[in-house]
């Protein structure tokens, strides 16, 4: 009878008021199966963090169309280690150009998703790689 | 240390791993709530409830910041629909809340309703006992959007705020049973917009012919006006957070506190009866085939589930000597 529901939430950092994108992705997670927490704008990497331990989720999606994407996205990472929480996945979505990619991807963020890529290709991406915690 | 110990201590971890595990129904989730239980208890429960979009989740956020103001520590669990179609939910009650997110006195859950109907989780009243067992002083527990009677958490919370919105029926809609008559306070929010004077009329008036009750509470009317006009929002909300602990005090005081809490744990025996004998009967009858053949003889006619039903009833009641 037991199930592990995957659980993920859907947030953005910073100042940025762009939140299309991201109701898009919380709208097709939902469709996907997944229990999405949607948190919406404005929120500092410290009210994220939080939030995704008191929600228990698998995986938090971070999504930046201002361009502070270098900064808050590896403070969201360096909050939840900090907290024993970095078995909490973090991807990032938005405007990111190509050449910051790898400085994410050192900093702890697992997956970046720029305009274009298919919704499919994101929940096809976190089912293959959210362990089932136990 | 144990999760017992780590969950008293107030670790969030714990506590919301704890949670999940509840709701999807872990082996090892249920001893760890047998050995919180004895934790449990002592927490002033506050449901809030009402139509979708009522404003539930804005009144939560204020409720929070008024208990923090008296130095109390609050839970929160917030549900929202799942998706009767791909088992998927948006939980999107904490958006109202962010500003206590940093806040360790503060602990918000959002809880999806995974088909349960009454209005929360199936999970929910396990999930209050973990915040309990953090020594929340006050747990808010805001209910899905619900019509007029999905009531589950009369069963579970001490206080019951109905939160009423103008504009969604006459009067003949408040003197309907059901959501109307769960209320131990009622806010009536938006109260800036056409319609909320009448609203009000309308609910003093029933309440003013409803004989009151032998415990002496007549619920009070709050009519909350727009968020945008802080101040004015601020002293009303102060007003619902009054009322909500002045209805507590009143618990206390009529000795309805102890019957609200008896009604509780009959209906937690009772839950748990269900599930522990209906279960393991329902899994040996899928695994003996025994179901399907039951099913089959009431969909071509040759008997009916009242008859199959009593039969299974007889059987593991011989065999089990109750």
């Amino acid at each position: 009878m037991s199930e592990r529901k995957i659980r993920v939430m859907v947030a953005k950092p910073g100042l940025d008021g762009h939140d299309r994108g991201a109701r898009v992705l919380a709208r097709c997670f939902r469709d996907a199966g997944f229990e999405v927490i949607y948190t919406g704008c404005h929120q500092t990497p410290e009210q994220v963090a939080a939030a995704a331990i008191q929600e228990d989720v698998d995986l938090v999606g971070l999504s930046c169309l201002s361009g502070a994407h270098r900064v808050l996205f590896p403070r969201v990472v360096e909050l939840l280690r900090e907290k024993n929480a970095d078995d909490i996945m973090v991807i990032g979505g938005g405007i990111i150009p190509e050449q910051d990619f790898q400085m994410l991807y050192d900093a702890g963020i697992q997956a970046i998703f720029t305009p274009g890529a298919s919704l499919d290709s994101i929940v096809d991406w976190i089912r293959e790689h959210v362990k089932t915690r136990l | 240390m144990d999760t017992t110990t780590k969950i008293c201590a107030g670790d969030v971890r714990t506590a919301s791993r704890l949670i999940r595990d509840l709701e999807d129904k872990l082996p090892q989730a249920r001893p760890r709530l047998k050995n919180l239980f004895v934790h449990t208890g002592k927490s002033f429960i506050v449901g809030i409830t009402g139509s979708p979009g009522a404003g539930k989740s804005t009144l939560t956020d204020a409720l929070i910041a008024e208990f923090r103001k008296h130095d109390k520590t609050v839970g929160v669990l917030a549900v929202d629909p799942t998706s009767p179609f791909t088992g998927g939910a948006i939980l999107g009650d904490r958006v109202r809340m962010l500003r206590h997110a940093e806040d360790d006195g503060v602990f918000v859950r959002s809880l999806a309703t995974r088909g349960a109907l009454g209005g929360l989780s199936q999970a929910a009243g396990d999930a209050i006992h973990v915040l309990e067992a953090m020594g929340k002083d006050v747990i808010i527990v805001e209910t899905v959007g619900i019509g007029q009677q999905e009531l589950d958490i009369i069963n579970h919370a001490h206080s019951v705020i109905v939160v009423l919105v103008p504009g969604m029926g006459d009067e003949i809609q408040t003197m309907k049973a059901g959501i109307m008559e769960i209320a131990d306070v009622f806010a009536v929010n938006k109260a800036d917009r056409p319609g909320a004077k009448q609203l009000q009329t309308e609910l003093a008036a029933l309440l003013s012919a409803t004989p009151l009750a032998e415990n002496g509470w007549r619920p009070p009317i709050v009519s909350i006006g727009n968020l945008y006009e802080p101040e004015g929002f601020a002293a009303k909300t102060a007003e619902l957070a009054r009322k909500v602990l002045e209805h507590h005090d009143h618990l206390i005081v009529s000795g309805q506190l102890a019957q609200r809490m008896e009604r509780k744990a009959l209906m937690e025996v009772t839950d748990a009866l269900k599930t522990s004998i209906l279960e393991p009967v329902l899994a040996r009858l899928i695994a003996s085939g025994e179901l399907s053949k039951m099913t089959d003889r009431v969909k071509n006619r040759e008997s009916d589930p009242y008859t199959e039903a009593e039969a299974v009833a007889k059987r593991f009641m011989k065999s089990g000597g109750l």
